[in-house]
């Protein structure tokens, strides 16, 4: 579980936003996407939580994934200062991803740093042959990443708050005006937008929850969440995604 | 390997070495046993058991500070029955003494969960938590007033078959009056639990929905070593098992300097999973460039 990886590449991709290439042997044991990795700052005390960041891509061939970050914080602006050949501490794969089914056609939205983990997920639905739309909302066009790269694999759809880029709005207008019938959603962003996904979207679904975490192995009871049952459960183990209604959002 | 360097002898617990993790930042163990075996340990204080399940508190529960971290976890856990038919039970495969962390609102509440959890098998100590400052109704006032302390831990010694320490708060004005309080009666003290903090976001709002947390972490080890050289000078021959933010195996001696005679590893199990048997590793290697026969030939030596 517990891994140094060689920085391999980074780039800053938006404003903020750095993606970070790694190599190592433990990408072989990141089969699910949806799942994330728990990063070390460095390796002094000076910050004592890891990080989860979401896998965004994964490279078997090369045993080598890539995450995509926001650089906002005093920690991951530290992290975005590291260039090829330093190492990275990370505790991987933690947490349950994204189920894989084999549908016909799916939707995928995401919300701002809510995006990375979906490009992994649509790159292995397409392998197995299901088609994807993708809908992507950000803040602003100086927010905006990986449109081509989702454009590579499906119709790709952009919405920005303020219209400077793509549709002005949310996705869930961009998502009003799509005339396709689609089998599930699969969602990760703002846990406003996964709402209204759950709650308008006349469609089975998968969300992915993000939380302050403090160990991301299921110790410290820091990142929990409430079921529709009244449970209180762990999120860096139980999910980050669950099934649409499965959380009390 | 010398291990017998690091062996320590304490009411209830005979330990293979010094270092275990403190409760709270352990779970129960099983995620662990994953990493590493349990056996190694020099014992495990297990996750807070109280009467009933608890939920805890609301999210978010955790906030890093500079070498530090807050936390509002607010003692969720499934209640002392589950934690006995089911977590205890399976720390019984590993050959490792448990010290079982009682929490409650109440003094019978804390009664009932010390009567129960004292006859598990593998339990050979309570650690009385009377310092959790997450738990809105009640817990901390019997940390914070000596005469509370003292009729809590009188009462918990009288049903317990094994020995109690009483976890002391920082978050009081004389650290040395609260283990007066308890220190004829407890087993032993385990010190310190977390002080108060909270910290603010950006737009100047309080992180943790319980506005106020707990800190813990390396930022609070002068303050734990204070308050342990301070009570080791009123009470010479009580044992204590000292904590907060060791990150080292040269933390582990300042503790024992100061008078610990174990330590126990909190916030830096989520910093690194595998420090706990790096540091007992990284101290008998200590000891042995040291030239020192065995750890506590340095206890209290800062008083020298």
């Amino acid at each position: 579980m517990k891994n140094i990886m060689t920085v391999v590449a980074q780039n800053r991709i938006a404003d903020k936003i750095h993606e970070m290439v790694l190599e190592g042997e433990i990408t072989g044991s990141m089969k699910t996407p949806g799942q994330f990795v728990h990063v070390r700052i460095n390796d002094t005390t000076e910050h004592v939580l890891r990080r989860p960041i979401s896998i965004a891509d994964i490279d078997q061939e090369n045993s080598r994934f890539t995450i995509v970050y926001r650089a906002e914080g005093e920690g991951t602006k530290k992290l975005s200062k590291l260039g090829p050949g330093d190492t990275l501490d990370i505790l991987s794969p933690l947490g349950r991803g994204y189920p894989l089914e084999q549908n016909a056609h799916v939707l995928i939205v995401g919300g701002g740093i809510g995006v990375p983990p979906l490009y992994e997920l649509s790159k292995q639905l397409n392998i197995m042959g299901v088609r994807t739309t993708h809908v992507l909302g950000f803040n602003s066009k100086k927010d905006v990443f990986y449109e081509d790269k989702f454009g590579a694999l499906g119709d790709t759809h952009i919405a920005t708050a303020d219209g400077s880029h793509g549709m002005e709005g949310y996705v869930t207008d961009v998502i009003r005006t799509l005339d396709a019938d689609f089998d599930c959603f699969y969602a990760c962003g703002p846990k406003m937008m996964l709402k209204v996904l759950s709650e308008t979207m006349d469609l089975e679904g998968y969300i992915s929850l993000e939380e302050r975490m403090g160990c991301g192995f299921g110790v410290c009871y820091a990142c929990v969440c409430e079921t529709a049952e009244g449970d209180w459960i762990k999120l860096c183990t139980e999910g980050p995604v669950f099934r649409k209604g499965e959380i009390i959002l | 390997m010398n291990r017998e360097a690091l062996k320590i002898s304490l009411p209830g617990l005979e330990l293979k070495n010094p270092v275990m993790p403190a409760s709270g930042c352990f779970s129960f163990g099983e995620e662990f046993s994953k990493l590493y075996d349990l056996s190694e340990l020099g014992a495990i204080m297990v996750k807070a058991a109280t009467h009933e399940p608890r939920i805890g508190n609301r999210t978010p529960r955790v906030a890093e500070t500079s070498s530090g971290m807050l936390n509002a976890i607010g003692l969720q856990n499934p209640g002392v029955d589950h934690i006995l038919d089911h977590e205890l039970k399976f720390l019984e495969q590993y050959d490792v003494p448990i010290i079982a962390n009682v929490a409650g609102s109440e003094i019978d509440d804390y009664t009932i969960v010390a009567d129960k959890i004292s006859k598990a098998p593998n339990v050979k100590a309570i650690e009385l938590n009377i310092s959790c400052p997450n738990v809105k109704e009640g817990g901390i006032q019997f940390g914070t007033d000596p005469e509370t302390a003292r009729r809590l831990t009188s009462r918990v010694k009288e049903v317990s078959d094994v020995p109690v320490y009483v976890k002391l708060s920082p978050n009081v004005t004389s650290i040395v009056d609260m283990a007066l309080s308890v220190g004829d009666i407890a087993d032993g003290l385990t010190m310190i639990n977390t002080l108060v903090g909270m910290r603010l976001d950006g737009n100047g709002q309080p992180i943790l929905s319980n506005v106020t947390g707990g800190l813990s972490g390396p930022a609070i080890k002068p303050v734990s070593l204070n308050m342990i050289y301070q009570v080791r000078q009123h009470l010479p021959h009580i044992p204590i098992i000292g904590m907060g933010g060791i990150a080292t195996a040269d933390d582990i001696l300042d503790y024992i300097s100061v008078g610990a005679d174990a330590v126990a590893i909190g916030t830096m199990n989520f910093t690194d999973p595998m420090i706990c048997p790096a540091l007992i590793e990284a101290l008998d290697e200590k000891l042995g460039e040291m030239g020192v026969g065995h750890l506590h030939d340095l206890k209290g030596r800062a008083y020298k």
